[in-house]
C-alpha cells in the first residue's frame, strides 16, 4: 500500500514537472495556482505513504532506512511549501519539482538497495541521523536551485532585457535571501546529522573508518558545505562564486548519496 | 444641458502660460465662487493642475463670456492668451472631459494622478456650490469611464518615465525598496525626479555629493537627506544602494576599480548605478563586475520605449472606450431634455380631460358605476391615443439632433408652460 500511495503522489508532483517544463518557455497564472494545489495533494498522499510504511516496519528509522528517496523528497517538498508561504513565490519549483518527481519516482518504482538491519543497532540515533541528513539534503537543494535562479535573473538583468521570458522570477535580492536561509537552516541538520551517523557506526563497528567511501564523501561534501556557509557569511559571496560553491556542495552530497551503493558499512547488511 | 469648456493643457500652451493661469489651492473656492456668479453661468468647476488649467461650465442660453472672466480674474492680456486657448463645446466638451478623467490627454498617458485631481477639483466645487445637478452627472459618468478605461485595457498597467522604469528596475534587484539608500552624484533635475520617485517607492535615505556644494545641501534639504561634499565621493559612496549619477564631467568618475572597491566594503551586497549623464560618467565595464548593475540613458529609455509602444495599442482601445461612452451619454442627456415636455404633455391632455368629464358629469344625471368606468376608458383611450404620435416623435427626436427644434414646436401646438418637472418625477414619467 505505501507504494501505492506514493505512485498517487507522484501523479500530483507530475504536475509541478509540467510547470518546470512550462516555466522554461512561458509564465502561466492559472498553472501556478494548478500546481500549488496538485503538489499540496501529492504531499498529503506522500504523507499517508511515510508514515504506512513506518506502521508496517514498526519503527521510523526502519521505514527511512527502507526508502530514504521518498522520504527526502517530501522533505524537500516542505523546505520548497515554507519557502512559498514565506515568499509567495513557486519560482523554485523550477529546479526544485523535478528534483522531487525524480526522488518519488525512484522511490515508487525502484527496487530498493537497502536490506532491513537488525534490531541491536541504536534505532534512535539512527532515525535521528537519516530525518537531519535528509532534512539537509533538502536545504541544500532548494538553495542549489536559488542560486541557480539567481544567475538567470542576473544575467537577464546584465543584459538589460528586462521582462524576458522569466520575467515574473522575485527580485534578486528575495532569491539570494532563500537561498542563503535555506543554505543557513540546513546546515546544523547536517551536521547533527553526521555527527548521529558516527554515533551510530561506532556503536555498530566499535570504530569509525574514515577511508569508507561513503564516510569520506559524507565528510567532504560537509566541508563543502561548511565553506560556502562561511564565505556567505563573511565576505558576502553571492552571484556565480556561490552558484559554483553551490554545485560544488550539490555534486558532493549527490556522490555523498550515490556512495550508498558502495559503502560496506552504509548499507546495514549483515556480513 | 449647454456645456463649455476652455482652458490651456501642455500640449497648447508652455509652461510660461500655464503658470500665469495656475491658481493657488487655497484661492480655489474664492475662484470658483465667482465663476458661479459670472453672467451667463449655471454651473462651473475649475481643472488646475501642473499640465492644465481649464474652466468646464453649464452656461444659460449657450451664452456667457468665459474669455472675459479668464481675462478679468487673472488679469491677462486676451491677445496673448489666444494662439493657447481651446475650447469646446457640448459633446466634444463631454469627450473632452472622459479623455482627461481617463487620462488618455495627459502628459504621460495613463498616469494614476490626474483621476484624483479631477476628484478633487469636482469635490471642490461642490462644496462651494458651483456644481449642481447637471455637471454633477456629467462627472459621475466621467469617473465610471475612467474606471472603465482602466479595469479594461493596460492603458495605466505599466511604467512610462524614465524614472518610474528606473524604479521597476530598483525593484527587480532590490524587491522592495524599503530600507534602501539613494545616492545621487550631481544635482540635476532629472535625477531629483528619479530620486523622488524612488523615494515614493519606500527608499529610506538620501545623499547628495555635488561639485558646488551648496546645490548639494539644497537638494538633500528636500528629502530630508544628507549632503556630502565632492571630495569624500569614493569613501561614502558604497553606502548607496542605488546610485544615480548626473554630473557633466566628460570622463567616467566611477570605473571598475571603485566597483570593486565598493562591493568589498559592502560584503558584495549589489548596487544598482543609473547613469544618466551625457557623457556616461560610469564606465560601461563596471557592469561586468557581479552584483553591479549599470543602466546608462540608453539602456533606461530602451525601456521605456517598448513600454509606449504597448501602451499606444492601449490607448487607442481607450479612445474607443471613451467615444462609445461620449454618445451613450448624450443619448441620455437628450432623452433627459425631452422627458419634461412630455410630462408637461400628459398633464396637460390629463386637465383637459378631467375638466371635460366633470363639466359633462351634470347634464347626464344619475349614471352606473359600469357607465363611470366606461367614459373613464373611452376619454383614456382617446387621451392615449392622441398623444401617441408625438410622444414617440419626441422620444425619437431626442436622439436626433433636432430635438431642440421638435421640443419648441410641441411646446407651442399644445401651449405647455415653460416648467421643468422634478427629475426624478420625469424619468419614471419617460417610462410611460
Amino acid at each position: 500500500m505505501p507504494v501505492l500511495w506514493l505512485r498517487v503522489a507522484l501523479g500530483c508532483y507530475a504536475v509541478g514537472l509540467i510547470y518546470a517544463l512550462v516555466a522554461l518557455t512561458r509564465t502561466s497564472d492559472l498553472l501556478g495556482r494548478i500546481v500549488l494545489h496538485a503538489t499540496y495533494l501529492g504531499m498529503v498522499f506522500h504523507f499517508v505513504s511515510l508514515m504506512e510504511a513506518v506502521v508496517l516496519s514498526g519503527h521510523i528509522a526502519q521505514a527511512s532506512v527502507h526508502n530514504p528517496e521518498s522520504l527526502l523528497a517530501f522533505l524537500i517538498m516542505t523546505v520548497f511549501m515554507i519557502v512559498y508561504l514565506v515568499y509567495k513565490t513557486t519560482s523554485p519549483g523550477i529546479i526544485v519539482f523535478p528534483v522531487v518527481f525524480l526522488l518519488t519516482f525512484v522511490a515508487a518504482t525502484g527496487q530498493q538497495p537497502f536490506l532491513l538491519m537488525s534490531s541491536e543497532y541504536k534505532k534512535g540515533w539512527l532515525a535521528a541521523h537519516i530525518g537531519l541528513i535528509l532534512t539537509g539534503y533538502a536545504a541544500l537543494i532548494v538553495s542549489f536551485g536559488s542560486s541557480l535562479l539567481y544567475l538567470v535573473q542576473e544575467h537577464s538583468l546584465k543584459a538589460k532585457r528586462p521582462g524576458g521570458v522569466l520575467s515574473r522570477l522575485p527580485a534578486l535580492e528575495v532569491i539570494d535571501d532563500i537561498g542563503y536561509r535555506s543554505l543557513l537552516f540546513g546546515f546544523p541538520f547536517m551536521t547533527f546529522g553526521l555527527i548521529a551517523g558516527t554515533i551510530v557506526a561506532q556503536a555498530a563497528y566499535g570504530r569509525v573508518n574514515f577511508l569508507d567511501p561513503k564516510i569520506f564523501l559524507s565528510i567532504l561534501m560537509w566541508a563543502v558545505y561548511l565553506v560556502m556557509v562561511f564565505t556567505r557569511w563573511n565576505s558576502g559571496w553571492r552571484g556565480r562564486r556561490a552558484a559554483y560553491l553551490a554545485t560544488c556542495a550539490f555534486v558532493a552530497a549527490v556522490v555523498a548519496w550515490a556512495a550508498n551503493y558502495f559503502s560496506t558499512i552504509h548499507r546495514f547488511v549483515q556480513s | 444641458m449647454n456645456l463649455r469648456l476652455i482652458g490651456v493643457n501642455h500640449k497648447s500652451a508652455p509652461v510660461e502660460v500655464r503658470e500665469r493661469l495656475a491658481i493657488p489651492e487655497s484661492h480655489l473656492p474664492d475662484a470658483l465662487k465667482q465663476l458661479a456668479q459670472h453672467p451667463g453661468i449655471e454651473e462651473g468647476m475649475i481643472l488646475c493642475t501642473c499640465n492644465r488649467v481649464e474652466l468646464l461650465t453649464n452656461v444659460k442660453n449657450g451664452t456667457a463670456d468665459l474669455r472675459g472672466f479668464l481675462r478679468d480674474f487673472f488679469h491677462v492680456d486676451a491677445a496673448q492668451l489666444e494662439p493657447h486657448l481651446y475650447e469646446y463645446r457640448e459633446q466634444d466638451a463631454v469627450r473632452h472631459v472622459f479623455r482627461v478623467t481617463s487620462s488618455l490627454d495627459s502628459m504621460v498617458v495613463g498616469e494614476p494622478q490626474i483621476l484624483g485631481q479631477v476628484k478633487e477639483a469636482y469635490a471642490t466645487a461642490r462644496a462651494v456650490g458651483a456644481v449642481h445637478s447637471q455637471l454633477d452627472q456629467l462627472l459621475t459618468r466621467a469617473f465610471a469611464v475612467a474606471k472603465r478605461v482602466r479595469t479594461e485595457t493596460a492603458v495605466g498597467s505599466s511604467a512610462v518615465s524614465v524614472a518610474s522604469v528606473a524604479v521597476e528596475l530598483a525593484k527587480k534587484i532590490f524587491g522592495s525598496l524599503n530600507g534602501k539608500h539613494v545616492y545621487l552624484v550631481g544635482a540635476g533635475k532629472m535625477s531629483e525626479l528619479a530620486a523622488r520617485h524612488l523615494m515614493a517607492h519606500g527608499a529610506a535615505s538620501i545623499f547628495v555629493a555635488n561639485r558646488t556644494y551648496d546645490r548639494a545641501i539644497r537638494l538633500a534639504q528636500k528629502f530630508d537627506g544628507q549632503a556630502i561634499e565632492f571630495s569624500r565621493l569614493y569613501d561614502t559612496c558604497d553606502r548607496g544602494d542605488i546610485v544615480i549619477t548626473s554630473t557633466g564631467s566628460p570622463k567616467a568618475i566611477f570605473r571598475k576599480e571603485h566597483g570593486e572597491l565598493f562591493l568589498s566594503r559592502r560584503k558584495n551586497r549589489p548596487m544598482f548605478f543609473i547613469d544618466i549623464a551625457v557623457p556616461r560618467d560610469v564606465d560601461p565595464e563596471m557592469n561586468k563586475l557581479d552584483g553591479i548593475f549599470v543602466y546608462d540613458i540608453d539602456d533606461l529609455q530602451q525601456a521605456v520605449a517598448s513600454h509606449v509602444a504597448d501602451r499606444k495599442k492601449e490607448a487607442e482601445r481607450a479612445e474607443a472606450i471613451v467615444n462609445t461612452e461620449v454618445e451613450r451619454f448624450h443619448q441620455r442627456l437628450q432623452t433627459l431634455d425631452v422627458v419634461p415636455t412630455i410630462v408637461s404633455l400628459q398633464e396637460h391632455l390629463e386637465t383637459i380631460r378631467q375638466a371635460e368629464i366633470d363639466r359633462v358629469r351634470g347634464r347626464l344625471g344619475p349614471i352606473t358605476p359600469e357607465q363611470e368606468m366606461a367614459i373613464e376608458t373611452l376619454t383614456r383611450g382617446i387621451v392615449n391615443k392622441i398623444m401617441h404620435t408625438p410622444i414617440s416623435t419626441l422620444k425619437t427626436a431626442a436622439r436626433e439632433a433636432e430635438a431642440t427644434t421638435i421640443v419648441d414646436t410641441v411646446r407651442r401646438l399644445f401651449n405647455l408652460q415653460e416648467k421643468k418637472a422634478a427629475k426624478s418625477g420625469s424619468d419614471s414619467g419617460a417610462q410611460n
